[in-house]
């Protein structure tokens, strides 16, 4: 058991745009350090000054040794976040939550659903795959956005089609795209599903992962087979300010990452 | 197999505990002065029996009792003098151990770079005189969710381990209270350092008294008392169980974890919406109510900032905002997760009920929406056939 304490001084060591509202910061301690992340874990970031909001880390180690995040500027903490520049202070806590359950993706395909920013959380988990693929089925990775120039990781997600099967789609084109039109569940019949081998990890809007999860379902992949990372409004990250409720679960401290056995009926009530 | 009545006899006379007189009072407050504690207690003040800061004995609510409707408080005077006749006010406990606003770490720009200091107050000793039983098992749940679980509340957890609790068993229970529904009184559980029941008959004015730890007992001992006669304490006990035969509300016989997991779609959310205003006087009055905001301020330097932690309300718009709007719109989506959450979804969260039974919502609802008849009309439609039929459309 561990008390709540103030957040350790990070500094900036690079930042850079990913997206037209949405940027990467690496940070990195002088000082004492986090524990380690696992993939899907969150931080909670403080600008001074404005406030703290959760960050699933977007990769583990960055070009300078230090965590990555990726931060979609959507209201004042996460704006003061993407106007950081190198050199600049935040402060930083975690690691929060639960994370992607790898172990159970051992020995079986893995299939990665991201939708916007919400393959920032699953980039560790392609990280993780790729570096130790002997240990797990084939990777397919599917990316959805709303237009193109909504997706985030453009260059990287091309670097991984030699590894791992990649398939990328958008709900609007723009001029010169040549891929795929249409939500992300549609790029499910490109694949050769193997539902009894398979272990799903998905992340993005919540509409978008209860499609998914209920696509897989219908495809024969057993719920808990299924994990899906869940958002909330999130203030303290330690249970204690009741804010990420869905039900019985405390996203925080129950999540993000869930199974999606334990939240299918949940994510069918209407605000809840 | 031994009769409660062989347990009680083959104890020892201590555990019979101690009759203390009215004056004793003044005696007790001083003790706990001089000891070092800070004294809260009630007091009646503004029309309301509130809880405060206690100089001396004599401002406890001597004489005063409540009238308790749903959206209705009233002071009415009691010809007995009885100190503590009155059920619970608009406070609790929580409003020292997890006050309203709170500092928790301050941040200077120094030299470009950040320093994070914790807040390092030391809190004051508490000594809370006249706790309920139901008060009680609130800063239990309390303890248990600030506490409990992986993460400590180190500030809660300050104040609340030097805390000293003296509860006062239940005689007077309100038009509006259910403790004996929720099995948190109007007997004392657990945890407390000192129990009393007051009797007021022709035998005078004075308080059966039991210690329940080390310091309790010290405390007692310092105090004027004689050992309890057999008449004080059959009189204290037979007003403790004629108060579980006057509760004004009763829940319904039904699991309510189940009843409020069962109803999410119940078309009863709809009425009690229609009269909610979605104040969030019930999640302030609440006592195990928890929630809480944080507030990021800088001084007009800009080089230094601090974290403060607000309570907040689950009625509150902004409490469910993510980027694209709140999660929980309507009110009906409010008050349904403040209802589940507090009998339903905190045994999953937190292993007990978050219900003490001890009206408080029903008091200070401004429109007198009663927790006991939402739960009794929910628990009316999963008997009535209908809510088997009943389907909501499916989110977006």
């Amino acid at each position: 058991m561990s008390t709540v304490t103030p957040p350790l001084p990070y500094r900036v060591a690079g930042t850079w745009d990913e997206t037209g509202d949405t940027r990467s910061i690496e940070l990195v301690s002088a000082g004492r350090r986090l524990p380690p992340f696992a993939p899907g874990q969150f931080a909670m970031i403080y600008a001074f000054g404005v406030g703290e909001v959760p960050v699933s880390a977007s990769a583990l180690r960055g070009r300078h040794g230090g965590l990555v995040h990726t931060v979609r500027a959507v209201g004042a903490v996460s704006a003061a976040l993407c106007r950081l520049r190198p050199g600049d202070g935040v402060g930083l806590s975690g690691p929060y939550g639960t994370g992607w359950d790898l172990e159970a993706a051992v020995g079986h395909d893995v299939l990665i659903v991201a939708g916007g920013i919400g393959l920032a959380p699953l980039r560790p988990v392609v990280h993780a795959v790729l570096d130790r693929q002997a240990a797990y089925g084939p990777l397919a990775v599917l990316v959805g956005a709303r237009t193109p120039a909504d997706l985030v990781y453009r260059d990287e997600i091309e670097s991984w089609r030699g590894q791992a099967r990649v398939e990328v789609t958008v709900d609007r084109p723009a001029p010169g795209w040549q891929g795929a039109v249409g939500v992300v569940t549609t790029l499910l019949d490109r694949l050769d599903l193997r539902p009894e081998r398979t272990c799903a990890l998905v992340c993005g809007p919540e509409v978008m992962m209860r499609h998914s999860a209920r696509d897989l379902v219908t495809r024969g992949l057993a719920p808990h087979r299924i994990q899906v990372s869940l958002e909330r409004n999130m203030h303290c990250a330690t249970g204690h300010c009741g804010h990420c409720q869905l039900g019985p679960l405390l996203l925080c401290r129950d999540g993000p990452v869930v199974g999606y056995d334990r939240v299918a009926d949940l994510l069918l009530v209407r605000e809840l | 197999m031994s009769t409660d009545a062989d347990v009680h006899a083959s104890q020892p006379p201590a555990s019979d505990g101690l009759v203390m007189g009215k004056d004793g009072m003044a005696a007790l407050v001083d003790v706990l002065i001089r000891r070092g504690f800070t004294v809260v207690g009630p007091t009646a003040r503004d029309g309301a029996i509130v809880l405060a800061e206690l100089r001396s004995a004599d401002e406890l609510p001597y004489g005063w009792g409540v009238e308790l409707e749903a959206g209705r408080y009233r002071l009415r005077e009691r010809p007995d003098g009885a100190a503590f006749a009155n059920a619970a006010g608009p406070q609790s406990w929580k409003s020292f151990l997890h006050p309203v606003r709170v500092r928790e770490w301050s941040a200077d720009r120094v030299e470009g770079e950040l320093v994070f200091t914790a807040d390092q107050d030391t809190p004051p000793r508490y000594a809370f005189l006249g706790v309920r039983p139901c008060d009680l098992r609130a800063i239990a749940i309390q303890d248990r969710v600030l506490t409990g679980g992986a993460y400590r509340d180190s500030g809660y957890e300050g104040r609340r381990s030097g805390a000293l609790l003296i509860v006062v068993e239940c005689t007077e229970p309100g038009a509006t209270c259910f403790c004996v529904s929720m099995g948190t009184g109007p007997a004392a559980g657990p945890g407390y350092d000192l129990v009393m029941t007051e009797v007021v008959d022709e035998d005078g004015h004075r308080f059966w008294m039991r210690s329940g730890s080390q310091e309790g007992a010290e405390i007692l001992a310092e105090l004027p008392t004689r050992p309890a006669d057999p008449e004080t304490r059959e009189t204290a006990r037979a007003g403790v169980t004629a108060a579980a035969d006057r509760m004004g509300r009763t829940m319904p016989e039904a699991d309510l974890r189940e009843l409020m997991a069962g109803t999410l779609d119940a078309p009863r959310w709809d009425d009690v919406a229609g009269r909610c205003l979605t104040c969030g006087n019930c999640t302030m009055v609440c006592p195990t109510c928890f929630c809480t905001t944080t507030e990021d301020v800088t001084d007009l330097t800009g080089d230094h900032a601090e974290r403060w932690r607000l309570w907040d309300s689950c009625f509150d718009l902004d409490f469910s905002q993510l980027h694209g709007g709140p999660v929980r719109a309507s009110s009906r989506s409010r008050y349904r997760q403040w209802m589940t959450h507090k009998l339903g979804t905190w045994y999953d969260q937190f292993g007990s009920s978050g219900c003490v039974g001890c009206g408080r919502c029903i008091v200070w609802c401004p429109v007198g929406i009663d927790i006991t008849e939402e739960a009794a009309a929910l628990h009316d439609w999963t008997q009535s056939g209908t809510s088997a039929s009943a389907s909501a459309p499916e989110p977006p």
